[in-house]
């Protein structure tokens, strides 16, 4: 057999029903692999030995009593953006260094309702605003392929834990690509579901009309797994759509020939680096071999994409930050002398220079006098962008491109240059705008780093994104890479 | 120079729901602080809003009574600003798309009888801050979040009103109504209501407006009458001297009645509004509003019609009658159960209201119900008391000494109707006063009308006011035109 932390979801879990596995087995393996490795990594902010270890005893009594499920007794991560209940929940900032919240955030509920056992909290950039988790209070996170460059971000740390086999699973969220860079730098699966698919309450929130939680995992079988577990209406979000929710595994198998793939022409012009577009060309080819059929579109709109959302994401992020004002939680700064000084140290000392920078930005684009030329025409760019997309989805089922326009890049390489960090996202950040489901699959390494394919799917079709990726996956093995040596 | 008085008013009227706008913590008023706060009130990281259904609708019934457009689309937004008792650093409110559009609201003048418009330029949901609390902390201070997403609508009027008169007479309307529909308790002194006034002051006869000030924390007619008087006469002092008025919020301080700087316009916030992305537009569609349209309660101005034509009430009577819904309900109980409007009216709006002003009541406390004091006027009518020992049994009832019947069958207040027993009292009258019944006989008959007076005190005096007052003038006459 092959070592534990090899397996994956859905191999952990054939083995505990057949028994042959124990939770508490599985569990006590990744925890002492965190033990040995996590200082290597960074990959999580807070390990919760004591709980995992009852929840895999509490999951293996009640598989020795008769009871089934795909996630009982299998153990994965959380981002540090979901509340936990009792467990230091930091979203990657010092404001909230000393936060324990006292509720689970929706998804937490629901995983634990279904026994999944979690190891731990993942790093992030802070308040999940950066692409290569530099931004953390708590120090960037190594990529385990080369420790010398970044694991992408925001879900940096749940990607890199996946990748260095410290999780076999875990869940991130995406607001521009802080799914699907992550997963593509690190070489995993990653799936952003459609807009309102997952709850986002107890989800810290960044830009609420774009935050979408999701897996990070090795395979889209996986992923299929965990959606199943972390989708669904909720009453507590408004935002959260009632449409029921299919078992994302049961068509995984289903073949496809005669899938309509589209090629934006945008996404391949002389602007995508040239290895890059032949890795992406050759993951294309493979779909092609499976009956899929390539068909060329446009997304006109695709380059106001990264203006826009640097607009709406910040002036969202501006007003949903505002609640960190040291009265009722989380970091305050010393003796303060009056209101005044409590709110201005307090923010100055919690936030870090990116925050800091977007609050900024956002609060110009929303002040009086400037919320016409900013605020409002980026939101109508918003509606043309969605509008290329339902335009598109018209002529194809699936479109399809590269998730970033390099591989992993060096610690440093941008941090001087925002924009530079920005355009990271210029492939990702247009489907947040549409609130369209998309995920990353590992197509590739260039000089020994993974890239990224990524797929876009319509609205709520997630079982044929992930029947696809599937598909994909039983016919390439770069899923199967990887960075482990152990 | 005459100077004009402009006033518009935004009033603030709390929803009586049983949770919040956006979370389900009870919005009760009174309870121990911070014991009504949720984590969504406390806008604890990944709290999210969920709106409360009854808000819109209390909010759609407002605006049906004002004869105003509901929004179809109603869009919450954000209006960001940091304050210690604001947890989210936002207040949930509404700009653009509010609930109810274009009204107005009926408003006596001061002259008798003539009716005047305010127009309503809109109404919107909101939710309440919490209260900072500046006392017993020691130089620090304390929050609390109780009221923190209490609903509220803020009523946003034109600058329609021309003195504070008016704008009490309107601030009562808005009271009549929301209590009407049952959507607000309509307490002021616990803030249920609350308003700010915008003043400003211009020559008579000149069109445009002057610049105005905004004067907040407005809550009691007392003080918003004087807040206004005293704003007023502020900004005439400041003009006849030659100075200007500058636009600006005032705080009125009810201690040194007197309104003071709070901020400029220069200081204002920027608010930054924007659509708030956690709660999408609630659509509201024409089924919902019939719906409500079906079940609203009869409102002021509907009752009021009703009282004249159904009771022949004056308009007068009427109109106070109907100033708060409980008063008219309690009088309409009352007519029905004995069936004499005029006299219940006269007895809710004099004895009754009369006892409640005394001892600080009001009409939900009163020692006297509707069904008592309907008795009561029923022995009135059917001779078994005079209107003069009505008032002294209802003295006694009161007093809790029972129901009107035990207390005249206690204290034996019977009116006395036995013609026998009454001529016997009217001829020891006469057989006692020789020289008035000489002074009568000889006077011409219309003088006689007045001299006969004194011969009923007489005979009432002797029956201890018992004596049924018709049958007195009527034997009395006879005997002494014999």
């Amino acid at each position: 057999m092959k070592p534990l932390h090899e397996l994956t979801l859905a191999e952990i879990q054939s083995l505990l029903q057949q028994k042959q596995l124990s939770s508490r087995e599985i569990t006590q393996h990744y925890l002492d692999r965190i033990a040995q490795q996590n200082s290597t990594y960074n990959c999580y902010i807070s390990i919760d030995d004591q709980g995992a270890l009852s929840a895999a005893d509490a999951a293996d009594a009640a598989i020795a009593g008769g009871a089934n499920g795909a996630l009982l007794g299998v153990p994965f991560a959380h981002k540090d953006i979901f509340c936990t209940q009792g467990i230091k929940t930091t979203c990657g900032s010092k404001m909230l260094d000393n936060f324990i919240p006292p509720y689970d955030a929706t998804v937490v509920a629901k995983m634990k309702a279904d026994g999944a056992v979690m190891l731990g909290k993942t790093n992030m950039d802070e308040f999940a605003m950066g692409s290569s988790n530099e931004t953390s209070y708590f120090g960037a996170v190594k990529n385990p392929w080369d420790l010398d460059t970044v694991p992408g971000g925001s879900s940096g740390g749940s990607a890199a834990a996946v990748a260095a086999r410290l999780a076999p699973a875990a869940t991130g969220t995406d607001t521009g690509g802080s799914i699907r860079q992550p997963a593509a730098l690190c070489g995993i699966t990653g799936l952003k579901p459609t807009y309102g698919r997952v709850s986002r309450y107890g989800m810290i929130a960044f830009a609420s009309s774009l935050d979408q939680a999701g897996p990070m995992t090795r395979t889209a079988e996986d992923a299929a797994l965990l959606l199943n577990s972390m989708s669904g209406h909720d009453a507590k979000d408004s935002t959260s759509t009632d449409i029921a929710v299919p078992d994302y595994t049961a068509t995984l198998n289903q073949p496809i020939k005669g899938l309509k793939i589209g090629l934006p022409k945008e996404y391949f012009d002389d602007r995508l680096d040239t290895a890059m577009a032949s890795k992406v060309q050759a993951a294309l080819a493979e779909l092609e071999k499976l009956g899929a059929v390539l068909v060329d579109i446009e997304l006109p709109n695709s380059a106001l994409s990264v203006p826009a959302y640097y607009v709406i994401a910040p002036a969202e992020a501006s007003s949903n930050l505002s609640r960190f004002d040291g009265v009722r939680y989380g970091y305050r700064c010393e003796n303060p002398k009056d209101l005044e000084d409590l709110y201005t140290r307090t923010r100055t000392e919690g936030f870090g220079d990116e925050v800091k920078r977007r609050i900024l930005v956002g609060a110009y684009a929303l002040s009086a006098g400037y919320y016409d030329a900013y605020y409002r025409k980026a939101q109508q760019v918003r509606r043309l962008i969605k509008q290329d997309f339902v335009s598109a989805f018209e002529k194809v089922d699936i479109i399809a491109g590269p998730t970033s326009p390099s591989p992993a890049f060096k610690f440093g390489e941008k941090g001087d240059d925002p924009v530079a960090m920005y355009l990271e996202d210029i492939y990702t950040i247009a489907v947040n705008l549409a609130g369209l489901p998309a995920m990353s699959l590992p197509a590739g390494m260039m000089n020994n780093m993974p890239v990224g394919l990524q797929l876009v799917g319509n609205y709520f079709a997630e079982q044929q994104l992930l029947n696809a990726a599937h598909q994909f996956q039983t016919v390439t093995d770069w899923h199967q890479q990887s960075p482990v040596t152990d | 120079m005459q100077w004009e008085t402009v006033i518009g008013l935004e009033v603030h009227v709390q929803l009586a729901t049983q949770s919040k706008i956006f979370s389900g913590s009870s919005a009760a008023f009174g309870a121990a602080a911070n014991t009504q706060a949720d984590i969504v009130d406390l806008a604890l990281p990944g709290t999210l809003p969920v709106a409360n259904l009854q808000a819109f609708k209390s909010a759609i019934m407002f605006g049906l009574a004002i004869d105003a457009e509901i929004g179809k689309e109603s869009v919450f937004e954000r209006k960001n600003y940091f304050y210690p008792d604001l947890p989210k650093g936002y207040q949930t409110t509404q700009l653009e798309k509010p609930i109810v559009g274009l009204g107005h609201i009926a408003i006596p003048t001061e002259t008798e009888g003539e009716i005047k418009q305010v127009r309503i330029h809109h109404a919107h949901l909101e939710e309440d801050a919490g209260k900072s609390l500046h006392e017993d902390f020691h130089g620090m201070s304390g929050i609390d979040l109780n009221r923190a997403g209490t609903p509220l609508i803020e009523i946003v009027s034109e600058p329609d009103m021309r003195s504070s008169t008016e704008a009490i007479a309107f601030l009562k309307k808005v009271h009549a109504i929301v209590t009407y529909l049952g959507i607000s308790d309509g307490d002021m002194s616990q803030g249920s209501l609350r308003c700010d006034a915008n003043v400003s002051i211009r020559p008579m006869g000149e069109e445009t407006l002057g610049t105005r000030t905004e004067i907040k924390n407005l809550n009691s007619f007392r003080f918003i009458e004087r807040a206004i008087h005293v704003e007023v006469d502020r900004q005439i002092d400041l003009l006849e001297s030659g100075g200007e008025v500058k636009q600006e919020t005032r705080l009125y301080d009810s201690d040194k009645n007197e309104t003071r700087s709070m901020r400029s316009k220069e200081e204002a916030n920027d608010y930054r509004y924007f659509p708030c992305p956690d709660l999408l537009p609630v659509i509201i569609d024409d089924q919902t509003i019939d719906e409500l349209r079906a079940i609203m309660p009869e409102l002021p101005e509907q009752k009021l019609q009703r009282f004249q034509e159904q009771f022949s009430l004056s308009a007068y009577d009427a109109s106070i009658l109907t100033e708060q819904r409980s008063i008219a309900d309690f009088f309409e109980t009352t007519a029905d159960n004995c069936g004499d409007a005029k006299l219940s009216a006269n007895w809710v709006m004099g004895e009754l209201s009369g006892h409640l002003n005394k001892h600080d009541l009001n009409i939900e406390q009163s020692p006297v119900s509707a069904d008592q004091l309907a008795q009561l006027i029923s022995r009135i009518k059917d001779n078994t008391i005079s209107g003069k020992i009505a008032k002294q049994v209802f003295e006694a009832m009161c007093a809790n000494e029972g129901s009107a019947d035990d207390i005249i069958e206690a204290k034996g207040l019977k009116q006395v109707s036995d013609s026998g027993a009454i001529e016997a009292m009217v001829d020891e009258v006469i057989n006692s006063s020789p020289d008035q019944v000489a002074q009568y006989r000889a006077a011409e008959p219309d003088k006689r009308k007045k001299l006969i007076g004194f011969f009923v005190g007489q005979v009432m005096k002797v029956s201890k006011g018992q004596a049924n007052p018709g049958q007195v003038n009527q034997i009395l006459a006879k005997k002494l035109n014999d």
